[in-house]
């Protein structure tokens, strides 16, 4: 994969500059414009970063799963629900609370809600035998929809579709990049990487999710509770994916918003993928995604911004194919 | 005569080379045996030859004919005529025995199964290896499934069968019944190569013997044979004499006893890789390990039993008359009735990791399904889910890889880098790490060995077997599951015998010996007594 991956992503940007060609763009000229167009400006690297935060966390939630062989799809579901639970925690604290309390029980909330909707796909899973990818399209939906019905009838502000805002000490301090909407919880989504590769590397948890992962039986014969680690594994995915909401709702929009977040939950699985499921690989995969999205939009004025989208599958499927193609090389 | 194989090959694996220019002569129409130490390559040599491997060197020739070995694949090996009958077996596991014997061999779009299926039958009968090809090839007993691979490699037209070590998993009528057909099928000029450690068999049934020791040909011998000869060939030494341990006084104390163990109906198997494991396998860049799907379960009634500490205790049987779920019963991995003692202490409630730690030490029957996590190295197979090496949450790396290297030479595991993977060591060197994980756990009061030797060569039989007398004459209780009466009469002190999920007899003592034991415990085993 070493070798591999650089050719994959090669050959994508090869695939995306046919796709330029046909549109009628010039694919240099589109390149070289997105990478000067955002690396050239505070503002775009920051919104990059942005992107990269909430990726990095729902990429993480993909990839924590899988390295205990539970496919999690449900990280929409987990960050609407991390995001709804913050907003809902943000602005029922007293307007007064200092930020030393504010931002730890809103981080808490968002992490406790995507965990419990996690954690229940885990439960349905190992006690239920109810496959996780089923349940959790269906999590997706019901999260999704139960927002928006408590949103429109409780908490959106007349007419519109945003809630009240959070307490002013629940707010996460913006980076000073062009005003952009990169935010501390950067640093919660750095130290996330950290504490999964440390978790899964180094202790015994890690060896327990990953012999899960690698062969279920082998883990049970051990000794290994296999249901136990299949809940506790999507709990924990749950809460990552939950985690994106402070950059959403504490670092950036500052309240409950419909439509906020959409997507990320579903990216972070070509994150986790990119990544090749190793936690640092899915921070570097997550600004590669972000680079990507927010380029398509900086050089909306050249090709059609719907091109981005195409090329995010693209490169999946390079690397999807990069991967059988070594492995077979190498067996 | 003509020369079916004529090959010289080299393989590597990462850096290590299997073969290197291992030479492998047969002659067309005679039964070749090709015997050898755990990861001598014998298995590697023969995946080459069949085309599922693909080797790094050197020349082939089958029938007279050069082979480009660039492009030899399974598909141009079958076109040649080379069946191969695997040692863990290759049938996809929900399909029937007809719909595998097509698998990869399809004619056109459309397919009727039924012509290959009355054709199986008949080939079946005529070679004195009944079967029947609408059975579902997970259902079947592993002779039958066995017999199912041969009947289908024939069934292709095979000129010559390769058999993987055949008999490890076969009942001692059914590897006498399999070896008598192996002779007719030569007899009717069908060529033999039989990979395998067993060299009673070899005695039995052989023309010519290849030894293979660390990816070398050592030597081909022919008639007449010599047992000895081919031993000391193969472990390039005299083998060790076996210890033996006394038996345990009468009044010593009872470390396991089970009182009207039952497990009814079938058991929850294994439960079924996720959908999505290849997803995880895809992207992580390892490689897809296919487990073998577990086999048709045996409900088990009304167990007794007693195991005294420093005692060996074996249980005898034709697989799946219940051994299985006898094993996982006290094991604590699947729910039973009836009581399960550790000791004195009550465990017949307690979940498989409470019973490991209450000092039962647990090799199952099969490594590659419960035994090893094949991906992961051989450092984190001996350490998984022992905390008294790993410490309790954060893992102490150094003390995990000292444990490992300690094990690796105390039992001659090979390769010796503790980071290798387990996936890519040999069956025997395999078990050698199940082994070494389950006997050094701390206070092992009672030992359960399923298949402890099951595919496994010589040198590690002894290794395996000192073992288990060890953990014997340190005061555990062994228990000892085997279909390998043979394993069983060298190693107990008593024997109980298994049929239909019940224990039908029991030998001790002198009626352990000699002659008479073997067949009679046989009878037992079949039912005839």
């Amino acid at each position: 994969m070493r070798r591999s991956l650089p050719v994959a992503l090669l050959a994508s940007m090869a695939v995306g500059s046919i796709l330029m060609l046909v549109v009628g763009a010039s694919p240099g000229h589109v390149w070289w414009t997105m990478v000067t167009r955002v690396l050239g400006s505070e503002y775009q690297v920051g919104q990059v970063l942005y992107k990269a935060t909430g990726l990095a966390l729902t990429g993480l939630a993909v990839s924590v799963a899988l390295d205990a062989g539970l496919f999690n799809i449900g990280g929409e579901a987990q960050l609407g629900a991390g995001i709804f639970a913050c907003a809902l925690v943000g602005t029922a604290l007293p307007a007064g609370t200092p930020a030393i309390v504010a931002i730890p029980v809103c981080t808490l909330a968002a992490a406790a809600a995507g965990g419990a909707i996690g954690g229940a796909i885990g439960f349905l899973r190992a006690k239920r035998d109810a496959h996780e990818v089923i349940t959790s399209i269906m999590f997706n939906a019901i999260v999704a929809g139960v927002v928006l019905v408590e949103g429109s009838e409780h908490i959106f502000q007349g007419g519109t579709t945003t809630g009240p805002a959070i307490v002013p000490g629940a707010e996460l301090p913006r980076l000073p990049l062009g005003g952009s909407a990169a935010n501390c919880a950067l640093f919660i989504a750095i130290a996330a990487v950290a504490l999964v590769w440390w978790l899964r590397a180094r202790t015994t948890w890690g060896q327990a999710w990953l012999a899960v992962g690698r062969d279920p039986d082998a883990a049970r014969h051990a000794g290994i509770s296999v249901a136990r680690v299949q809940i506790l594994v999507m709990a924990g995915a749950g809460a990552l994916a939950g985690l994106a909401a402070t950059s959403f709702v504490m670092g950036h929009k500052h309240a409950l918003e419909e439509g906020l977040g959409a997507g990320t939950g579903l990216l972070g699985i070509v994150a986790a993928l990119l990544g090749r499921l190793h936690p640092v690989g899915v921070g570097i995969a997550s600004l590669l995604l972000g680079f990507l999205s927010v380029g398509g939009l900086a050089v909306g004025d050249l090709v059609p911004k719907e091109l981005t989208e195409v090329l995010l599958g693209v490169v999946l499927l390079a690397v999807a194919t990069a991967a059988a193609w070594e492995r077979r090389a190498a067996a | 005569m003509t020369a079916m194989i004529e090959a010289t090959l080299t393989k590597r694996y990462g850096g290590r080379e299997v073969l290197s220019a291992a030479r492998l002569e047969v002659a067309a129409g005679t039964v070749h045996a090709l015997v050898g130490e755990n990861g001598a390559g014998k298995s590697t040599l023969v995946k080459i030859i069949a085309g599922i491997v693909r080797a790094d060197g050197g020349s082939l020739a089958i029938g007279g004919t050069n082979v480009d070995l660039g492009a030899w694949d399974r598909r141009r090996a079958r076109a040649a005529g080379i069946g191969i009958v695997q040692q863990h077996g290759a049938s996809a596991g929900t399909l029937s025995v007809v719909e595998n014997a097509v698998l990869g061999a399809e004619g056109g779009a459309l397919l009727d199964l039924a012509p290959t299926a009355k054709a199986l039958e008949a080939l079946g009968a005529k070679v004195g290896l009944p079967i029947d090809p609408w059975a579902r090839a997970d259902r079947l007993p592993l002779g039958a499934a066995q017999r199912a691979e041969i009947v289908a490699a024939l069934h292709h037209g095979a000129k010559l069968l390769i058999l993987d070590e055949p008999t490890a998993v076969l009942a001692p009528v059914e590897v006498d019944g399999l070896l008598a057909t192996l002779r007719t099928l030569a007899k009717g000029g069908t060529t033999i190569v039989l990979v395998t450690h067993k060299l009673d068999e070899v005695r039995a049934v052989a023309d010519t013997v290849t030894v293979l020791r660390a990816g070398k040909t050592v030597g081909t011998f022919g008639a007449p044979l010599e047992v000895a000869t081919i031993a000391r060939a193969m472990v390039g030494a005299e083998l060790p004499p076996p210890s033996s341990v006394a038996e345990p006084a009468g009044d010593a104390p009872v470390v396991l006893a089970l009182e009207h163990v039952g497990v009814a109906g079938a058991l929850p198997s294994a439960r079924p890789r996720g959908r999505f494991a290849g997803l995880r396998e895809a992207f992580s860049g390892e490689k897809r390990q296919d487990a073998p799907a577990p086999r048709e379960n045996v409900p088990l009634a009304d167990i007794s039993l007693v195991v005294r500490a420093g005692e060996l205790v074996g249980v005898a049987g034709v697989d799946g008359n219940g051994q299985r779920e006898l094993a996982q019963a006290i094991a604590g991995l699947v729910p039973h009735t009836g009581g399960v003692k550790l000791g004195g202490e009550d465990i017949s409630r307690a979940s498989a990791g409470e019973r490991l730690a209450a000092g039962l030490a647990h090799i199952p029957e099969d490594r590659h399904h419960g035994g090893l996590v094949l991906e992961a190295s051989i450092a984190d197979n001996l350490a998984l889910a022992r905390r008294d090496i790993t410490g309790r949450f954060a893992i102490d790396r150094a003390r995990v890889r000292r444990f490992a290297e300690e094990q690796i030479r105390s039992l001659d595991i090979r390769p010796t880098d503790p980071e290798a993977r387990a996936a890519a060591l040999s069956g025997g060197n395999q078990q050698k790490i199940v082994i070494a994980r389950e006997l050094s756990r701390p206070h092992v009061r009672v030992v359960l060995a399923s298949q402890p030797t099951r595919g496994v060569d010589l040198g590690a039989v002894v290794r395996i077997h000192d073992r288990l007398r060890a953990a014997a004459a340190a005061g555990a209780g062994v228990l000892v599951i085997s279909a390998d009466l043979d394993e069983l009469l060298a190693l107990c002190h008593r024997v109980v015998v298994m049929l239909r999920g019940k224990i039908v007899g029991e030998r001790a003592g002198a009626a352990l010996q000699g002659a008479e034991a073997r067949s009679g415990l046989g009878d037992l085993m079949t039912g005839a007594a």
